[in-house]
């Protein structure tokens, strides 16, 4: 059950913008949980109000069944790891460590063997004596999560934790933060905008967008089946079509007759009446391109199109191919020997093909 | 590879205003100096011959209470401004752009006024008829025969307030630069709002706080005409005994001494500032 920390439908609105609206999720103790989505969907303001920085306009926020909403953010048994690390200038990676239990006044002897334990985990005892400003970006970093850390917080809540660093040293953090999370074993709660960065450091993601909670998902979940189109799309790349319900089929399929392409057929994702507006999505590495037409059956959906425009990635090709009004993305895996699959030139006759498994309505236009 | 001390080209720049420094500081700094070690004529000019009378006469324990007034006002003034200009200036570095405009127009729009007329105004507000006495009065809050001019503590308050201004300035500049996200770390942290203003606030303006600090103290030091117009005989300050010297006394070389030892008891403790700030900055780097 997800009933450690429950956010319990909390608001926040500032002036007549509504930052967060109507929250409404659960994390599970020991849980590595995102919040993403982009700037200005609420992510930050409702870390804020975890970490008591904000106050809610309306809902509560409950850890282990006590209410925290009103609790000043010094009574709080959480932590917080800042965008900037907001590490103290004045105070060396030892004090800076040590900052929170001399707060709670702490004996002398339990702060020492503390601090150099996370000195020791995050791998920084040689630099302990050393001002903030000597340090490089990843070991400001592991300084901020040590400070945070030697604190036991029942929560660890870190602010877009990698945004700071460049590439190498990002895909070098993950792994680190996903190893002290294993460590340690405390409810991590992440804010980001990086789907990429939310995907592998988390257990969960709750997708926002503009103050609303979109999907709570696994990482796999919501890239195999995102709900709405916004997820779709802020997850990985995808195809989009619009077209009608026209044919029902048991076990949630329905056949979608697009105008221009044809009537694939895919997941209905929900109740889908007759001659009904749909929008339905198919992700580019799921299309297969052969010159041939595939054995038509039940099974695949296929349709004819032009090569319009080709781009190489080096693990992958994209192929952006042209139907009639529409375009379609098409991902292939650089693979010489997979058998049928081909590398067509720019203005080749190809066909697209994709099993009704890979393609999903995303949203009911004009529906619920 | 770049450096970044200044090119000689550079050093260029800054000789107009040490042309200025020396000519109208250094130099009159050394005059003061030998000056202190001339005898005194009969026409209230600088004799001829060197003497050691007027640095003698220092050594005088008369001066002792004068002075532990000056150091003890002076100590005084600095730390009420001190108090007083952290959190203004903690309050200024925090609120929007235009409230912060007002704010320093606030701070600085005393100076549109000449000095001793603001002086004159104190003193006609302190006065036993003046103003404020009477709203004091009448609201009870001081007897009757309260006497809030001529005294110690006039010479204090209207201190603090010339003061005020260059105590808040510096401390403002510093505020400004200070990054307020260090205030959220440290309640995340489990200081309370208190404990993250004297723990994280006041070393992160610690710069500022020093020069505010020098500032403030230093112009206290020198101050005649505030305890001249609203102190009692017994408020004398150095600064009173020196402009007493020049202007009553006539005597150049005894002003002379008085003042340049002022200037040493100024200047010694300020460089050993300087240095240990120096000192302490190297410590950090290293």
């Amino acid at each position: 059950m997800h009933d450690f920390l429950v956010i319990d439908h909390v608001s926040k609105s500032f002036g007549s913008l509504r930052a967060v609206d109507d929250v409404l999720l659960s994390v599970s103790q020991g849980e590595a949980f995102s919040l993403l989505g982009p700037s200005g969907c609420g992510k930050t303001t409702l870390l804020r109000m975890l970490a008591g920085f904000e106050r809610p306009d309306s809902g509560r926020i409950l850890l282990g069944g006590q209410d925290l909403t009103a609790l000043p953010p010094e009574q709080r048994p959480v932590n917080t790891v800042f965008q900037n690390y907001a590490l103290f200038p004045h105070l060396n990676v030892w004090e800076n460590i040590a900052f929170g239990l001399r707060m709670s006044r702490r004996p002398r002897e339990e702060i020492r063997s503390g601090v150099d334990h996370m000195l020791e985990l995050v791998r920084l005892s040689e630099h302990a004596r050393k001002r903030p400003a000597q340090l490089s970006g990843g070991q400001r970093q592991r300084v901020a999560i040590a400070r945070a850390l030697v604190n036991r917080p029942q929560v660890l809540l870190l602010d877009e934790p990698l945004a700071a660093l460049d590439l190498k040293l990002r895909q070098h953090m993950l792994l680190e933060l996903n190893a002290i999370h294993e460590q340690v074993g405390t409810t991590f709660i992440y804010v980001t905008h990086d789907q990429g960065e939310a995907m592998s450091l988390s257990d969960r993601i709750a997708v926002m967008n503009a103050g609303k909670v979109e999907q709570i998902d696994a990482p796999e979940a919501l890239y195999e089946s995102p709900r709405s189109s916004f997820v779709a799309t802020f997850i990985g790349d995808a195809n989009f079509f619009t077209g009608t319900a026209v044919e029902m089929q048991h076990e949630g399929y329905v056949r979608v007759m697009i105008e221009g392409l044809g009537s694939p057929l895919v997941i209905s994702n929900g109740a889908v009446s007759s001659n009904q507006t749909l929008r339905l999505m198919v992700r580019p590495e799921k299309i297969s391109l052969t010159l041939k037409r595939p054995p038509s059956g039940e099974r695949v959906n296929a349709f004819p199109g032009v090569v319009e425009d080709i781009a190489y990635f080096g693990a992958h090709t994209r192929y952006r191919i042209r139907a009639g009004e529409h375009r379609v993305m098409a991902q292939l895996q650089r693979s010489r020997f997979s058998g049928g699959v081909i590398e067509p030139a720019r203005g080749a006759e190809v066909w697209m093909s994709f099993h009704p498994d890979e393609g999903r309505v995303v949203m009911l236009e004009g529906g619920a | 590879m770049i450096s970044r001390s200044p090119s000689s080209k550079q050093w260029l720049l800054t000789l107009p205003s040490l042309a200025w420094l020396v000519v109208f500081f250094v130099i009159p700094a050394i005059l003061i100096v030998v000056t202190a070690f001339r005898p005194a004529d009969l026409h209230g000019g600088v004799g001829a011959g060197w003497t050691m009378e007027n640095i003698e006469a220092l050594r005088d324990p008369a001066w002792l209470p004068i002075v532990w007034r000056t150091v003890a006002l002076s100590a005084a003034t600095t730390l009420v401004c001190l108090a007083l200009a952290l959190p203004m200036a903690f309050h200024m570095a925090r609120v929007g752009p235009r409230l912060r405009q007002i704010l320093l127009l606030l701070v600085v729009i005393p100076f549109l006024s000449n000095f001793l007329i603001r002086i004159f105004a104190w003193k006609s507000l302190l006065h036993p008829e003046g103003p404020l006495t009477k709203l004091l009065v009448s609201l009870r809050l001081v007897p009757e025969d309260a006497l809030l001019l001529n005294n110690m503590g006039a010479v204090l308050l209207v201190m603090i307030y010339t003061q005020l201004p260059f105590a808040i300035l510096p401390l403002y500049a510093a505020a400004e630069k200070f990054d307020f996200s260090l205030l959220d770390a440290a309640r995340d942290l489990g200081a309370g709002p208190w404990r993250s203003f004297s723990k994280v606030f006041v070393p992160g303006v610690r710069r500022g706080l020093i020069s505010a600090a020098v500032m403030v103290f230093v112009c206290s030091l020198g101050q005649y005409v505030i305890p001249q117009m609203v102190g009692g005989a017994s408020d004398e300050m150095i600064g009173s005994k020196i402009a007493q010297r020049v202007f009553a006394d006539r005597n150049l070389p005894e002003a002379s001494a008085l003042a340049a030892a002022l200037m040493l008891a100024v200047l010694v403790p300020m460089f050993v500032v300087a240095a240990w700030q120096r000192f302490g900055r190297k410590e950090a780097a290293s």
